[in-house]
């Protein structure tokens, strides 16, 4: 029953479109089943419906349902509410809330809140869109490089690469203007040189120094050449020596050098001892540190690597042990405290203070105390140094040191050598140079030994505490200093910015002005009005030859005018050859010419007048006549054809350009056309340009060396790219752009950039 | 006027240049009036090969303003706008004369090392009228609307180009160290009076040596002709003698005797070979006098000339044909008909290589290979013309005739005569010195005339100088670069001095009279190299820097004809198509008619506005000189 009631309810729903005929028919089909309860009220229901459909309009009328009802007919499931959609409220309504469905409820009621997805677009549309995007993205990428390809198109010259090292063609002074003290070293340098009123920019020499420049003579740079020169080969020399010295292997030269030495240094220090005992005292003082020195580096006991061998080796070696031996008794005279025979209670105190104070402040009270030699000269030099990394040429002149012992000056040159070297070698510029400069002048020294050696470690140690500290000082003291020289320049360089720019504006106001100046110089260049004075002047003196726009009213007349021009008197007797010979002349020429003088006259002017005309005429267009004789018309000898008919076929001829002799009663110019020059004629207007003048214009300068000279016709010949040999030539990068075009100046060329960029942009959306 | 000249009155030499001319080598001991032989130049064309040489010289390498004091001015400046004004012009001025593209150099400081300023700094500055001297004409187009950024890029690069190459050809011109010299007669006498003995007793060895005469009676009038370079002198004898040889040294080449008469001679474009125009044909001989060529096409030829940038041999013959023979490959160019008869009267323009043909009608004709017929015809003379010549810059041209007169034509478009004279027994031979002095033969005087100043044409009033030659004039001829005119006649030759003929500086690359033989075969491979086609001889020799227009507009239309449209036309209006009934006939015609108003409303716009500009000029120009009816008033000077 139920299985049958939607197969019911579908035929049913097939009846109801079916007319009443049909419904009538099937009628007895329904009638079969055995139903017989609702029989009456469905006929009646029935009847009632296809009353109310007899109306005309085919209204349907959905069945009734009434599930409710206790007695429910399977055939009458009504379908009401088929066109709604079922909500979800609806389903749930009759539900019992319980905490299970709760959360169901809740998860549905999100769903409902969700909208509905919209349909996806069409492909051709969603590609359009893409494109679109990708388009303008791209765009934008691309719009950055239009100044700088802008740039590069109008440049008279670009030379690959791009990038170059900068050639410094800058004179020194804005070198070093421009250069700023960065490291501390650099910074500690210019205090120095503040310290010591050294100039540090241009002019870079003080006026001590430039007088001195200036006072120097060509003997006097000569003498000087020659005493580097010599210096210099001294040094190589014993560069030379030093290092064949260095490289004997023989331990008895060395063990022979090292103690003549010894008894040099020792004979000089007795000698000194009677000489100046005070500075012996001070050598013996050295001597002592030195020793100090060298016991506090435990140099000489069995720790060292070739200690160890040795006594491995000793117990089977007996050199070995004597070795050892050997090494013990120095160590040992090393270690013992040497007994100085103390003069006064002074020096003693000044001992106790040298243990006391660091050695540093020590060595300074020493100087105060006397006169040392061995520091004072390591602090000229030091200074010296400083002079010559700062500015190597002058820096020798100025020293008053120069007016010292020979040798001592062969050492300051040594020195000086040494220090351009370093310089040259560039880097460890300043610390380098110091260094070398005392190693320099230990080898130069001939009482040297491993004391000296030691002794002058300690020096230079010294002075770069003592620049450590100079340092520390100066800091406040210079810090102000340097900033005012940068100050100008800064503000130089911004001025020199303020300038430029207007420069460049200005391109268009400047191709104006350039152009007006040029017609101007033009006009004068014509002299327009000198000209028309001449001619008038000219007229004054013929005034039966008339100006052209008179000519123009009776050229005929005229003719004969021009021709007869008014003669000069002769004046000078001397100038008319008194002999008319004329035996040597050819003999039928000169019979010739006076028949023709005879005859000479008007019919040279006629005939000239009558050549005129018939150019004139050539040169007219002429008028082409179509008519063909007989044709509509009868034809045939003696018949001529109508004038209405000619008129009729008749082309007629443009008017001609007026002839360039039209003014000229004298002369006959041919208008035809040189078309073999014609052939070498530009016959195409290049791109840019628009009307044939402004093209005219661009060519107008000759490019050879006939009409230039050499360096213009280099200029105008220069090529538009070139390349370096060598040289890798790499795209332009993204990075350069961006500072390039910051620079790039006229904003009217990137404007134009901007635009050209903008418009190519628009162009192309039209095109998807 | 004194009735004879004394002996040694150097005085009335004078000698214009204040440098010397360096002493050749075979010049011997000079004084002071040396420089007689050596003169100026104002000419607007300059040796180039001097000009070459030294031309880095004239850079100034020093930098421009110095920054400071810039700097200081700003300081100064109480009104800053005003002043930056100012500054910018001055920028705008250096712009325009600094020559050198670097900006870099500009920004350097002036300082040098030893502190010194430089007293001048900048380039040298260059007078304006020098300047001009170089240019290229005035520009002939107009700029009326906005150009293209391009093309006014373009415009301003030729500008800047032209402006910076005749800067550094007038800074050039410094290296022309001589100057020219003239006569100049003490306090009213006539240069024309003095005779060539007291110039010669006035002016050095050297020159003096300058002035001689051939006895060469037997062989008949002479033809003669300088070489390019001035150091050759060719001479060609009516009975066949030909010779030449180095007149300075006087040192022979070749002479023969070609057993023939002999009508003219030419040297080609060297010394080495030279053109001898013989009873029948024409005939080619090298320096040593053999025989290396026989031209038999041309034959009977009465003139020759020879057009050295063209390597043309421009022959005139008997039978009236003009023959063009490139001499570089022995080609006969172009053989022209005159019809006009005999022709015996040629000279060549040297500015366009023009050839200008006397005629038995008193006529002139200007001739060019490429054109059939005469590019110009001119009446000048009721009788026939019996001499021809132009000076070195193309602009004027003397003819005498038959009726016995001289007169000379401005060839600039004219053509028309400046001046004549009538001269007893008529000029049958002029010649043109590169300075413009004009030298007429009549009978067996020669008469030098001069101009008033340079450039201008010279004036029948008053002859510079006069000499009486022993024989009829047969040939003419002034030597480049020398004060020399060089005169054959019946009985021979003679070499008269002319002070101020001459150019006095050469060009040392062009036509060098001083140049080894080396030199010459290298000048001679450069020549070559550039050959002007024979096409391009036309009037005006800058034709080829234009544009051929009716080539062009013939090629515009070509191709709209073959396309059906114009491309470059301006595209019609067409209105947009409209929704919603907008779209309708009417509205379509009202919206057409409205842009064609507008363009016709911006057009009168336009034309309304110029003929404003025009009228207010008009009532300038009247305003600004008092009207004629109102006289002046004295009491004019209270107006205000």
């Amino acid at each position: 029953m139920k299985g049958k009631a939607p197969e019911e309810s579908s035929l049913l729903a097939l009846n109801q479109q079916e007319e009443v005929v049909d419904l009538l028919k099937d009628y007895p089909l329904s009638a079969s089943e055995d139903e017989e309860d609702n029989d009456g009220e469905r006929k009646h229901q029935k009847l009632l419906e296809t009353i109310g459909r007899l109306d005309g309009k085919n209204r349907q009328r959905l069945a009734e349902r009434s599930e409710a009802s206790l007695q429910v007919s399977e055939f009458s499931v009504s379908t009401e509410g088929t066109g709604e959609k079922l909500e979800l409220a609806e389903l749930l309504a009759p539900i019992k809330p319980s905490s299970s469905l709760g959360t169901v409820k809740k998860r549905l009621k999100k769903v409902k809140n969700k909208k509905t997805v919209e349909l996806p677009l069409s492909k051709e549309e969603n590609e359009r869109i893409h494109r679109e995007a990708a388009y303008n993205k791209t765009s934008q990428d691309m719009d950055k490089w239009d100044p700088v390809v802008l740039k590069n198109r109008r440049a008279a010259q670009l030379v690959f690469p791009l990038e170059q090292e900068q050639v410094l063609d800058a004179p020194i002074e804005e070198v070093l203007g421009a250069w700023k003290a960065r490291t501390p070293l650099e910074q500690e340098i210019f205090n120095l040189l503040h310290k010591n009123k050294q100039p540090l920019t241009d002019p870079l020499l003080t006026p001590v120094e430039k007088a001195s420049l200036k006072a120097m003579s060509l003997e006097e740079a000569k003498q000087r050449r020659a005493e580097l020169q010599k210096a210099r080969a001294l040094q190589s020399y014993y560069e030379a020596k030093a290092r064949r010295q260095k490289k004997i292997k023989s331990k008895k030269f060395h063990k022979v050098l090292k103690k003549r030495k010894a008894k040099e240094v020792l004979k000089q220090f007795e000698k000194l001892q009677k000489v100046n005992p005070t500075a012996a005292l001070e050598e013996l003082e050295k001597m002592e540190k030195a020793r100090m020195e060298e016991r506090m580096s435990l140099k000489h006991q069995n720790s060292g690597k070739w200690a160890k061998s040795k006594a491995i080796m000793a117990k089977y070696d007996l050199e070995a042990r004597k070795a050892m031996q050997e090494q013990l008794t120095k160590n040992k005279e090393l270690t013992q405290k040497l007994q100085v025979p103390s003069d006064s209670e002074h020096d003693e105190d000044a001992e106790e203070d040298s243990t006391l104070i660091p050695d540093i402040v020590n060595e300074v009270q020493m100087s105060i105390d006397g006169p040392n030699p061995w520091m004072q000269k390591n602090r000229g030099i030091n200074t010296q140094a400083s002079h010559i990394q700062k500015k190597p040429v002058a820096g020798e002149e100025s020293e008053p040191e120069e007016e010292e012992k020979a040798g001592a000056e062969e050492d300051a040159l040594l020195q000086e050598v040494e220090e351009r070297r370093s310089l040259w070698k560039g880097s460890e510029v300043n610390q380098g140079s110091q260094k070398q400069g005392l190693r320099t002048k230990a080898p130069k020294r001939t009482e040297e030994d491993k004391e000296v050696l030691a002794e002058l470690r300690t020096l230079s140690k010294h002075i770069n505490k003592k620049a450590k500290k100079v340092r520390q000082v100066g800091k406040q003291h210079v810090s102000p200093a340097p900033a005012a020289p940068k100050e100008p320049s800064v503000q130089r360089e911004e001025q020199s910015l303020l300038d430029e720019r207007p420069e460049r504006v200005q391109t268009m106001e400047d191709i104006e002005s350039l152009g007006m100046e040029e017609v101007s110089q033009e006009q004068k260049q014509l002299r327009p009005g000198a000209e028309r004075r001449r001619q008038r002047r000219q007229q004054h003196n013929h005034p039966e030859q008339r100006s052209p726009p008179k000519v123009k009213q009776e050229p005929m007349i005229d003719l004969h005018t021009i021709i007869t021009v008014k003669t000069h008197k002769a004046n000078s007797s001397l100038s008319f050859p008194t002999i008319v010979d004329e035996e040597d002349c050819d003999e039928e020429v000169t019979q010739k010419q006076i028949i023709k003088e005879a005859f000479a006259g008007d019919d040279v002017i006629a005939d000239f007048q009558k050549e005129k005309c018939e150019a004139d005429k050539a040169s007219k267009p002429k008028d082409i006549d179509l008519s063909l004789p007989g044709w509509g018309q009868w034809g045939g000898p003696g018949l001529v054809i109508s004038a209405r008919k000619r008129r009729r076929f008749l082309i007629k001829a443009p008017k001609a350009t007026p002839r360039k002799d039209k003014c000229l009663p004298n002369v006959v110019i041919s208008e035809k056309r040189n078309i073999q020059a014609a052939a070498h004629q530009v016959n195409v207007l290049p791109f840019p340009f628009t009307h044939q003048y402004q093209f005219e214009e661009t060519i107008k300068t000759p490019v050879g060396t006939t009409w230039n000279t050499q360096r213009a016709f280099q200029k105008l010949t220069a090529p538009r790219v070139v390349t370096k040999p060598g040289h890798i030539i790499e795209p332009i990068k993204e990075k350069d752009v961006e500072s390039s075009s910051s620079h790039l100046g006229p904003p009217t060329l990137q404007r134009k950039a901007q635009q050209h960029a903008h418009h190519r942009r628009r162009r192309l959306k039209k095109a998807p | 006027m004194e009735a004879a000249p004394k002996p040694g009155s150097g005085a009335r030499v004078k000698a214009q240049g204040k440098k010397q001319k360096p002493r050749r080598y075979w010049e011997g001991e000079t004084d002071g009036a040396s420089s007689l032989s050596s003169n100026s130049f104002t000419t607007p064309a300059p040796p180039r090969g001097t000009k070459r040489k030294g031309e880095d010289l004239l850079q100034p390498r020093g930098a421009k303003v110095p920054k400071r004091s810039k700097q200081i001015q700003a300081l100064k400046s109480n009104q800053n706008q005003k002043h930056l004004r100012s500054k910018q012009n001055q920028n705008h001025l250096r712009l325009k004369k600094d020559l050198r593209p670097n900006h870099k150099q500009e920004l350097r400081p002036s300082g040098t090392l030893s502190g010194a300023q430089d007293p001048f700094p900048g380039p040298a500055p260059v007078s304006e009228n020098a300047v001009n001297k170089f240019r290229r004409g005035s520009s002939k187009f107009v700029k009326k609307h906005h150009l293209k950024l391009v093309t006014e890029h373009k415009l301003k690069a030729a500008a800047d180009e032209e402006e910076e190459t005749s800067v550094r050809a007038a800074r050039a011109e410094l290296l022309l160290s001589e100057e020219p010299g003239f006569l100049e007669g003490e306090d009213g006498e006539d240069t024309a009076t003095i005779r060539q003995s007291d110039i010669v007793e006035a002016v050095d060895i050297s020159s003096a040596a300058k002035h001689f005469d051939l006895n060469l009676y037997q062989f008949g009038p002479y033809r003669l002709n300088y070489s390019r370079t001035g150091r050759h002198l060719a001479l060609g004898g009516r009975r066949g003698h030909v010779a030449t040889f180095d007149w300075i040294t006087k040192k022979l080449m070749c002479e023969i005797n070609v057993m023939e008469a002999v009508r003219d001679i030419r040297f080609l474009h060297s010394e080495t070979l030279f053109a001898v125009a013989q009873k029948r044909w024409l005939h080619v001989y090298d320096n040593q006098g053999i025989e290396l060529h026989c031209v038999r096409r041309c034959d009977r030829i009465t003139r020759l000339e020879f057009l050295p940038f063209h390597f043309l041999l421009a022959t005139a013959s008997e039978t009236g044909f003009l023959t063009y023979l490139d001499v570089s490959v022995g080609k006969i160019v172009a053989s022209l008909t005159a019809r006009a008869g005999r022709l015996d009267v040629m000279t060549q323009n040297p500015h366009n290589a023009v050839i200008h043909l006397g005629h038995s009608n008193g006529t002139v004709s200007l001739w060019c290979p490429a054109m059939k017929e005469p590019l110009v015809k001119i009446l000048c003379h009721r009788g026939g013309v019996r001499a021809v010549a132009v000076d070195s810059s193309g602009t004027y041209m003397a003819t005498s005739g038959l009726d016995h007169q001289v007169k000379i034509f401005d060839l600039r478009g004219k053509y028309q005569p400046l001046t004549s004279r009538a001269l007893p027994q008529g000029a049958g031979h002029l010649a043109f010195s590169q300075r413009g002095l004009l030298a007429g033969g009549m009978g067996d005087v020669v008469n030098i005339w001069r101009g008033q100043g340079q450039g201008s044409f010279p004036s029948f009033d008053q002859p510079y100088l006069t000499h009486r030659l022993r024989g009829h004039v047969h040939g003419l001829q002034f030597c480049p670069f020398e004060d020399v005119l060089g005169a054959g006649h019946s009985r021979g030759f003679t070499s008269i001095l002319v002070p101020g003929a001459g150019e006095p500086n050469f060009d040392g690359l062009q036509s060098n009279p001083y140049r080894s033989r080396k030199q010459r075969q290298e000048w001679e491979v450069k020549a070559l190299m550039e050959k002007i086609p024979a096409e391009l001889i036309d009037l005006d020799p800058r034709n080829l820097g234009e544009i051929d227009v009716i080539s062009l507009e013939q090629k515009k239309k070509e191709r709209i004809e073959r396309l059906g449209f114009d491309p470059e036309a301006k595209a019609l209006f067409q209105p947009k198509q409209k929704k919603k009934g907008r779209s309708s006939a009417a509205n379509l015609v009202k919206r057409k008619t409205k842009v064609k108003d507008q363009e016709h409303r911006e057009k009168v716009r336009q034309s309304l506005q110029q003929h404003q500009e025009q009228q207010q000029k008009k009532k300038k120009k009247l305003r600004t000189p008092p009207s004629p009816g109102s006289r002046p008033s004295a009491l004019d000077r209270f107006k205000r």
